[in-house]
């Protein structure tokens, strides 16, 4: 360095910033590792993972908690029949139903059903709604003029009232029925956090110099947008399977699910909304492990939300 | 000393608890401000400059912030024992502050003028058509061209300049006795810079006003600074006589900061460059802090933190080889 | 501001058209005879079924039908049912109700979820907080049906504070809990986004700075903090009025309240299209017309938003 020790030269030219960034973390983790991290070590993750874990079990190999036929009723001997609630699995664990059905046998076989519509308008909705969000966020203009034209069409019908008028006219409503109603009402929400998503996405540096080094269309489309414009959606899907699986039961209560043979926690809330008085276990124990469940993918949504925004640690 | 300082912060200490554990802020940081003076501290982020002065404001968030240890004296009487009432009613009064984003410290659906008022309608208790009245005076004396048409408009409306400009009429309101300028300049364009430092230091020496000067920038400090401190890693390492320091710094780390000043005479030189990282601050070395960093760090450095020690009148440094970087010719 | 009115007005009138059209579409080419449904099990005479399609227009193209019934519906003729009763005198009994049905609900919703909201971000992390997180979880979890049998076996059968359907749905009172019942989900959403936003506006810069002015603090709760939290929970609650009104259906249900909800589930069992259409049209009409409230909303609430 030279040797003057003159202030006014030292300083006359464009002054010199020192500070270095803070120090760097510990390890330099990826915002996924970095959720992981953070969602192995939340209480809220840790439960809802295995209540999930549990209702997935539950939902693929109902035998394995009983051998009792839920469609089997025995009115004659078990009307009504209370809960015994100290006889672990066995089928009057929860009690009987009107139709002398074991309520946990019920339960136990309702699950698939729910977890099914669940996954399954959770998997369509996230990919006719991402497509749709991806395309119009990315290439804006006129398509995605038209595309956010469509969702706010989409989005203008009122979701419980559009699914009840769908239904209603299938006389033939199986779970694909169903989840295909909920799909068809329910993709514009994925759609619009998945295009607000990509708008942010594509303003960063890293897109600008993707491009600037000739990355072709799809390319920065397919590999530096969608895997970081995908965190939101995760979050939103994960809510939204809750949620879903809130609404087929609520179809299925106006009447307008899930039928028989299904068996549902839906159905079997709807007739037992008229035994209440005498016998609330009938309600009880359905309604409990549907909102067992939808609590389970609440808690879930929230805990990765925490792990993936860092802006509220 | 029969005189009592304006502000005088001794051995103040402060703490973070954070999620990777204990962070040690601020270190054992002592100075003195005295009316109408400059005093700037110099360092790198996370050094402590900030933090010493928001515990100076009292506007440290506590948790995860703790003041363990210190005293901080205005006109004597020790801030950190008073009640929170009369700490705010000091807040904004007899000491301001100015930040260094004026876009994200003004509350953005307020328009600028509402926010001027709100100091004379809350410490003066005028009515809002008087509090008005000043807003504008306020703005027409940090010279924003237009002020009674533009008092109702909201900050996003004004340039950065303008922006600090509102900044620092709000923390004159009251004509504070200090100041404490947080990065005034750093956030706008380097011409716009030297127009808000100017700005600043006149309004200043008008009102005989301490200021505290926190920045990273060594090209402000040299024109407007009476005293630095440099801060490194929550402690003071060498405090002087700005004219002293920039002539022979005392501590290795004052004189990495200097050389790496770009000079016009030193054209296609290489630039100098202090190597590593500041350290984390939740697990500090032993010994002396810069000690990993320091080219002339002995094993003494590296078992024994430096006191601070005085090294000349009315200069401090922490360093165990002081004598030899003072005495040090010029690189 | 004007011209931003009605440039939203002429962009909401597409919408208005695609969406009712969907909602046509959905009612008449899905499968289900209204007319043939007339006669129930018993085999209809085709020249009499012809008859009453011609005359209810049923015969014409989908289109067609479509512009004939928006033309109606210009000069308020919402058409009348297969027994030949005017649609619109059925919903003006049935909205009523629901009105004030969710006016109750957003009420209960906004005042209880904002203070609820507030009283967490104010305290995030402490009990108080994760209390209320777990009450609105709970609450979001369980769905509407559950939860109204649940209130009203505890209001009505077991304390007896009301009684457990409605009988008079002119009275206020009879309606709190049905409304109560409504608004939970909104007030869970609302404490939520409040706990959320409140907590974001408590770190930013412009807080430090109020703090930094010497500000008591009461005022910097009420005029920077809760000003600026404010605005998106005002937006959600534009949107969510629109929200109640259609999601009342099954509430009514519980609560025996004849309100809009009950008037589609009893048309669509008994295929009255007429009143579906209609009573479906009108609410994607409020909907629209909350959508653009909470749009001058909001641009009145954040000077940031420019009317452009």
């Amino acid at each position: 360095m030279p040797d003057t020790t003159s202030i006014e030269k030292a300083t006359g030219t464009a002054p010199v910033k020192v500070g270095a960034p803070l120090p760097a973390p510990a390890k330099g983790r990826s915002l996924w590792a970095d959720a992981w991290h953070d969602l192995r070590r939340n209480p809220l993750f840790v439960i809802s993972a295995a209540l999930i874990l549990f209702l997935v079990v539950l939902a693929l190999f109902p035998s394995l908690f009983t051998d009792v036929n839920p469609r089997d009723g025995d009115p004659a001997n078990h009307y009504l029949g209370r809960p015994e609630l100290t006889h672990w699995f066995r089928p009057d664990w929860f009690g009987y139903d009107g139709q002398g059905r074991s309520i946990w046998a019920r339960v136990v076989h309702g699950t698939r059903a729910s977890i099914l519509v669940g996954f399954g308008v959770t998997l369509l909705v996230t990919l006719v709604g991402g497509l749709t969000g991806l395309l119009a966020g990315y290439f804006g203009g006129w398509l995605d003029s038209v595309l956010s034209r469509i969702t706010d069409i989409f989005f203008g019908v009122p979701f419980l009232l559009g699914a009840l008028v769908v239904l209603n006219a299938v006389t033939d409503r199986t779970p694909v029925v169903v989840m295909g109603a909920l799909a068809f009402l329910g993709w514009t929400q994925m759609a619009r956090v998945m295009r607000g998503s990509v708008l942010t996405t594509k303003q960063a540096d890293y897109v600008t110099a993707a491009r600037a080094l000739g990355a072709g269309t799809w390319r920065i489309m397919l590999r530096h947008i969608l895997p970081n414009a995908v965190a939101p959606v995760l979050v939103v899907a994960t809510i939204a399977l809750g949620s879903y699986i809130s609404a087929e039961a609520t179809l299925s209560y106006l009447g307008v699910g899930l039928q028989d043979p299904t068996v549902s926690w839906g159905i079997d809330i709807s007739t037992a909304s008229n035994q209440v008085r005498n016998a609330p276990h009938v309600l009880f124990f359905p309604a409990g492990m549907l909102s067992l469940c939808v609590l389970a993918f609440m808690m879930m949504g929230d805990a990765v939300r925490d792990a993936l925004d860092p802006k509220l640690r | 000393m029969t005189t009592v300082p304006l502000l005088e912060v001794r051995d103040l200490q402060v703490e973070f608890h954070t999620r990777d554990g204990v962070a040690k802020a601020v270190n054992g940081v002592s100075y003195t401000v005295e009316a109408g003076q400059t005093l700037a501290v110099l360092g790198e982020s996370g050094s402590g400059k900030s933090v010493t002065a928001q515990a100076v404001m009292g506007i440290l968030d506590m948790p995860p912030g703790r003041i363990t240890g210190g005293q901080i004296l205005y006109r004597g009487q020790d801030l950190l024992t008073m009640s929170e009432e009369q700490r705010r009613k000091i807040r904004g009064d007899r000491i301001a502050m100015i930040f260094q984003d004026a876009l994200s410290s003004l509350n953005p659906v307020l328009s600028v003028g509402y926010q001027l008022a709100e100091m004379f309608r809350v410490h003066r208790g005028m009515s809002r058509r008087q509090a008005r009245a000043r807003a504008i005076e306020l703005m027409d004396r940090v010279r924003i061209p237009g002020a009674r048409e533009r008092v109702n408009d909201y900050p996003h409306q004004f340039s950065g300049g303008m922006r600090q400009r509102i900044m620092i009429a709000m923390a004159l309101a009251l004509e504070p006795d200090l100041i404490i300028a947080d990065e005034p300049t750093t956030a706008l364009d380097v011409t716009v810079q030297a127009q808000v430092m100017d700005l600043l230091a006149e309004l200043q020496r008008e009102y005989r006003m301490g200021l505290i000067l926190i920045t990273h920038d060594l090209g402000v400090v040299a024109d407007v600074a009476d005293t630095i401190a440099v801060m490194y890693a929550g402690r003071i390492v060498e405090r002087a006589d700005v004219h002293q320091l920039y002539r022979r710094p005392a501590h290795p780390y004052t004189k990495g900061l200097l050389d790496s000043v770009p000079r016009l005479d030193h054209k296609g030189g290489e630039l100098y460059a202090i190597k590593g990282l500041p350290p984390s601050l939740t697990s500090l070395p032993g010994g002396c802090a810069f000690s990993p960093r320091c080219a002339a760090a002995t094993d003494l450095c590296r078992s024994q933190t430096p006191a601070v020690v005085p090294v000349a009148p009315g200069r401090v440094a922490a360093c165990h080889h002081w004598k030899e970087t003072l005495d040090a010719p010029a690189a | 501001m004007g011209r931003y009115v009605a440039r939203r007005l002429l962009q909401m009138i597409p919408v208005f058209i695609g969406t009712t059209f969907l909602v046509f579409c959905m009612i008449y080419v899905l499968p289900g005879d209204p007319v043939r449904s007339l006669w129930g099990d018993k085999v209809p005479d085709p020249a009499q079924l012809a008859a009453i399609r011609a005359q209810l227009g049923l015969d014409q193209p989908l289109w067609q039908q479509y512009l004939d019934y928006m033309g109606g519906l210009l000069t308020g003729d919402l058409g009348t049912t297969t027994v030949g009763r005017p649609v619109a005198d059925e919903m003006g009994r049935a909205f009523p109700v629901t009105i004030r049905l969710a006016v109750i609900a957003f009420l209960f919703s906004s005042v209880a979820g904002i203070t609820l909201g507030v009283l967490g971000g104010m305290r995030r992390g402490k009990y108080v907080d994760t209390g209320i997180l777990i009450f609105t979880m709970l609450v979001i979890s369980m769905p509407v049906f559950v939860l109204g049998y649940v209130m009203r076996h505890v209001f009505a059968t077991e304390l007896g504070w009301v009684t457990p359907t409605v009988q008079n749905s002119e009275e206020i009172g009879q309606l709190l809990l049905p409304g109560v019942v409504l608004g939970m989900l909104s007030l869970a959403y609302v404490a939520r986004l409040t706990r959320t936003t409140v907590a974001e506006n408590l770190r930013a810069d412009f807080m430090r700075t109020a703090r930094a002015k010497g500000l008591p603090r009461r005022r910097i709760v009420r005029v920077h903090l809760l000003r600026n939290s404010m605005i998106p929970v005002v937006t959600f609650l534009g949107t969510d009025l629109g929200a109640l009104m259609g999601g009342a259906i099954v509430t009514e249900g519980i609560f025996n309240v004849h309100g809009v909800g009950r008037l589609v589930y009893d048309a669509l069992v008994r295929r009255e299209s007429a009143v579906v259409v209609g009573t479906v049209t009108v609410l994607v009409l409020i909907y629209l017309a909350a959508n653009l409230l909470v749009d001058l909303l909001y641009a009145v609430l954040d000077p940031r938003i420019r009317y452009a």
